[in-house]
């Protein structure tokens, strides 16, 4: 417990008096974190992107005119017995025609064609929503088989327009994963980048006091009692940094939603403020482990003799 | 207490020690002379185990301090007090904190480092120099200092390589006294030196090395 004292002791003394040292070092901390925040945001908005284009996906399945409801209502209850399945929307006939009505509201040609006509010429529809965009086509080839459907629900289907989306539907599908994958690509570069810097700062650090470590050893000291204060100092590094980046990141979000257009629709200061907590700990654990792991590394070379 | 067993030790393209035999026991003050080169330090690291043998073995009593394990040869040298020409005193540490680290590293309570570590450098007289740096001390004062780091702990053993290499002649004198008196309270000392008027002073056993080899050993010098 004594040993365990003086080395968290000797840590803060050492981080006190190594001046300017301890500042750079606090710095290329702080400038890693921040990449790591940086990319905590990247990926709430990548994912909050992706969730609008998922939620823009559907798949509409047109009942004839004269398809009674009870059948259409089946259906709908055996689709949402599929596992692909994320949610089935019902829209009647009259309810069709009114947002088909608004959706045409300026376009008088065919509201006109439309009073023509008389009667409603549009039947009820079902809106499905599959868990994920790759799994429409399954869904579609589903109602088309007829198999597992209420029998006799295909003769009141008249159209399932996912034939007509299939490409743009395939396209996002690609973008999405193609998304996520460069991400994921971007995501793993930009924190082996960051370490590797972080590791090497720290390491010039170390080898600054490489000679005070031979000669602890040659008084006798223990390898952790040497390595102890540099582990200590290397978690203050992180600690630091993690409020540094912190506080660096609160008016930046909130200047990034003022003045950048691509985060119109994506409140990035909201997103921040809100997961703050969460963010927080991942910046601050990985600060520490940073620090911790790094003067770990750098010391072990100079601990041999 | 210390035997060299036929040690050589060979670097890329030169020769620091070349098949030494030697034995020291305990209780003697005994001085390495030779020119720079010679294989005073190299002789004298082969104790700590901070430089390893390229042949032969080196004891310190029945220990062979070459196969020690890492923890074992922590534990050795807690036993072997070290001065240095350039002192390696610890930059960033206080005086004070520098006798303390010492003692800390045997695993003294904070009550015996608070009441030897002021005792101590009044033995040197640096009592007055107890919260300053290193580099806010003269040269002499950071030898002193040294010192008391190296007694600090009662060691068997004092290694002293060329303690008044960088310290004017008044300095070598105290530094010599001050060796005398720690041999005289029973620690056996090794003094690496090239400076003859320190040997003179000295006035035990001398050994003269040249290119790596014991070239005279003599209990009674001139």
């Amino acid at each position: 417990m004594t040993e365990f004292k003086r080395i968290i002791k000797a840590g803060f003394i050492n981080f006190k008096r190594g001046g300017s040292v301890s500042v750079a070092a606090v710095l290329v901390v702080t400038i890693a974190l921040s990449v790591f925040a940086f990319i905590i945001l990247y990926q709430g908005v990548l994912y909050f992107s992706l969730d609008v284009i998922r939620d823009k996906v559907d798949v509409r399945i047109y009942f004839t005119t004269d398809a009674p409801e009870s059948k259409i209502m089946l259906l709908k209850s055996s689709l949402l017995k599929l596992p692909e399945v994320d949610s089935v929307l019902y829209t009647d006939a009259e309810t069709a025609l009114k947002n088909f009505r608004e959706r045409h509201s300026g376009d008088y040609p065919t509201i006109a064609a439309l009073d023509e006509i008389g009667n409603n010429p549009l039947g009820a529809y079902l809106s499905v929503k599959a868990k994920e965009i790759s799994q429409y086509e399954s869904i579609a080839n589903f109602m088309k088989s007829d198999n597992a459907l209420v029998l006799g629900s295909a003769n009141i289907i008249y159209k399932v327009n996912y034939y007509q989306n299939k490409l743009v539907i395939d396209k996002l599908n690609n973008i999405i994963s193609d998304s996520q994958k460069i991400g994921f690509l971007a995501t793993i570069i930009l924190v082996i980048l960051s370490v590797i810097v972080t590791l090497n700062t720290i390491r010039l650090t170390i080898f600054i006091a490489r000679e005070e470590i031979g000669v602890m050893r040659l008084v006798g000291a223990s390898k952790m009692r040497v390595r102890g204060p540099f582990m200590v100092e290397g978690a203050i590094y992180g600690i630091i940094a993690t409020i540094a980046t912190l506080v660096i990141f609160w008016p930046f979000t909130a200047w990034l939603v003022r003045n950048t257009a691509w985060f119109g629709v994506f409140n990035i200061y909201d997103y921040y403020v809100s997961n703050f907590f969460q963010i927080f700990a991942i910046i601050l654990l990985s600060g520490i482990l940073l620090g911790v792991i790094s003067s770990f590394l750098a010391v072990r070379k100079y601990l041999n003799k | 207490m210390i035997y060299f067993n036929n040690v050589s030790k060979v670097y890329k393209d030169a020769v620091a020690l070349d098949d030494v035999t030697v034995a020291i026991t305990a209780g003697e003050f005994v001085s390495i002379v030779g020119h720079s080169g010679a294989g005073k330090t190299t002789l004298t690291k082969m104790i700590l185990a901070d430089e390893n043998p390229t042949d032969g073995s080196v004891f310190f009593e029945s220990i062979n301090v070459h196969q020690l394990k890492n923890k074992e040869l922590t534990k050795l040298r807690r036993r072997i007090g070290v001065i240095f020409q350039d002192f390696k005193l610890l930059p960033n540490k206080t005086a004070y904190e520098n006798i303390a680290f010492a003692m800390e590293a045997v695993g003294k309570t904070d009550e015996e480092i608070a009441s030897d570590v002021p005792h101590v450098l009044e033995l040197v007289d640096l009592s007055h120099r107890l919260h300053h740096f290193p580099t806010e001390l003269s040269g002499g004062e950071q030898q002193r200092l040294a010192i008391a780091r190296a007694i600090i702990n009662q060691p068997e053993l004092i290694i002293a390589d060329e303690p008044t290499g960088n310290l004017d002649p008044i300095n070598t004198h105290e530094i010599v006294q001050i060796l005398k008196k720690i041999n005289d309270l029973g620690a056996t000392v090794i003094l690496a030196t090239h400076n003859r008027g320190v040997i003179d002073s000295v006035g035990k056993r001398v050994i003269t090395m040249e290119n790596g080899k014991i070239v005279r050993d003599s209990k009674h010098p001139r």
